[in-house]
């Protein structure tokens, strides 16, 4: 317990005396050219660098494909009984079925429109970030644009306490609540303290914030994206996806 | 001239030097998450491989850097195989690679990675440098996952995932939480040190005795 790492090489000798660590008694100086030594980091930069791009290249495909599936079965999980999705764009406050050409994934936010098997319309899902009590919270939340209804919500990104602030994706009963049709805007009201009107959400014990935050994000996000798809046509079924088999 | 066999160079970062447990380097991922058994394998193993393929390169190519440099070369190489890791993580076990999140890329400031190349690497040959990272990374994956279970048993009432207690069990928050880091790693060091001085003691003892 009480030994110190012993330091190997002061006792090795040394057998290349350009090494490094030379004994600090020994001030051999063999003085090295400036031009070696940018010469040997922008080596090994750039091979650094290639070596990066190379295995980027192998698993990027790998790493969107995963987050391309993660977020089609948010959507299905925060819309329930939808069949199939359509993707529309925002851009400039305006609704558009298409990327528009030379725009940047930063110009735009989506909103994915889903339809039952019969093709009638049923709720809208989208995405929204704030800060919770640790980092940015992302969540998916799916509502009816008419009627401003909640569907479902799922959280996507959270770095929230575990055991505690995480409980607004793991505490079932807490996560239930989003899906009995809540009416927004929503209140989250201390469990129990709820005068039973329509859009209260018991707040997790002891994870106020974290809870807040949840409800926050859902009535900034209907408040932000309702007008915007109320006025648009979401009749038409262009279905982009449909619900994999396998789906829940 | 060396005063260490290759077997040394292996075992010795296992126990008696273990880099977290006896050293005191690398305690950050060794704090921050180790709160799952999961957790902290993932993490070992991401360590593990940035470690000996550092200490490899390192070693194969240590009479090409001159000295004035080395300390920059040494955190570019462990930064690049970071980034290699932290991108094959993601490709492959995304689930954990959320999980650990930025302390993947904190991988390039864990000091026993690079005290490994300072300190051994850096004059040794490729061999024993290879035995010497193996044997350090299985110390660190052992110290890791030692606390991993400690906290996830305590904390959670499992261990890897399984339910270890009936539905009674009134999960210990704090110990998922950074201060059950320091709370497990204090007790453990504390048992190994008393370990250690009942053994020197006892030592003592004999030595007095013969």
């Amino acid at each position: 317990m009480n030994e110190r790492p012993d330091n190997e090489g002061l006792e090795v000798t040394v057998v290349d005396p350009a090494a490094p660590g030379d004994a600090p008694e020994a001030p051999a100086e063999v003085r090295v050219s400036t031009f070696r030594l940018v010469a040997t980091l922008a080596v090994a930069g750039a091979l650094a660098g290639l070596l990066i791009v190379l295995v980027n290249l192998h698993t990027k495909p790998i790493i969107d494909e995963y987050r391309a599936e993660q977020l089609r079965l948010a959507v299905y999980e925060v819309l329930p009984g939808v069949a199939n999705y359509r993707t529309l764009y925002r851009v400039d406050d305006v609704l558009v079925s298409e990327v528009p050409a030379g725009a940047k994934e930063s110009d735009f936010r989506q909103a994915y429109v889903g339809y039952d098997e019969d093709g009638e319309l049923v709720g809208a899902a989208v995405s929204r970030g704030e800060s919770g009590f640790a980092d940015v919270v992302l969540v998916i939340f799916g509502f009816e644009p008419d009627t401003g209804i909640l569907l479902g919500k799922k959280v996507l990104e959270s770095k929230e306490t575990p055991g505690l602030g995480d409980k607004i994706f793991k505490d079932l009963d807490f996560v239930q609540q989003f899906f009995d049709r809540p009416q927004t805007p929503l209140k989250a009201v201390k469990e129990g303290t709820g005068k039973g009107l329509p859009g209260e959400i018991d707040a997790i014990t002891g994870a106020t914030i974290s809870s807040k935050v949840v409800v926050s994000i859902i009535n900034n996000g209907v408040a932000d994206w309702r007008p915007l798809l109320q006025q648009a046509d979401l009749e038409q079924p262009m279905q982009d996806d449909t619900r994999p088999e396998e789906a829940p | 001239m060396r005063n260490t066999t290759p077997t040394q160079d292996f075992v010795r970062g296992i126990w008696k030097e273990n880099p977290v447990l006896i050293q005191m380097l690398g305690l950050c991922p060794a704090l921050a998450v180790t709160n799952t058994v999961k957790n902290a394998l993932a993490m070992s193993a991401a360590t593990f491989f940035v470690l000996t393929c550092s200490s490899v390169l390192i070693s194969s190519v240590k009479s090409l850097i001159p000295k004035e440099v080395r300390i920059s070369s040494y955190i570019l190489v462990i930064a690049t195989f970071v980034t290699l890791a932290d991108m094959m993580l993601q490709a492959y076990a995304p689930v954990q690679h959320k999980e650990l999140g930025a302390f993947i890329a904190l991988i390039v400031v864990n000091c026993m990675i690079l005290g490994r190349q300072e300190a051994f690497s850096s004059r040794n040959t490729v061999y024993r440098s290879l035995l010497d990272a193996i044997g350090v990374g299985i110390g660190f994956t052992i110290a890791l996952v030692m606390m991993g279970g400690f906290r996830e048993i305590l904390g959670v009432g499992t261990f890897f995932d399984i339910p270890l207690f009936g539905s009674n069990f009134e999960p210990w928050v704090v110990m998922v939480l950074p201060a059950g880091g320091f709370l497990t790693l204090g007790f453990i060091i504390l048992a190994m040190g008393y370990v250690e001085q009942r053994k020197q003691a006892r030592k003592a003892g004999e030595e007095a005795t013969a």
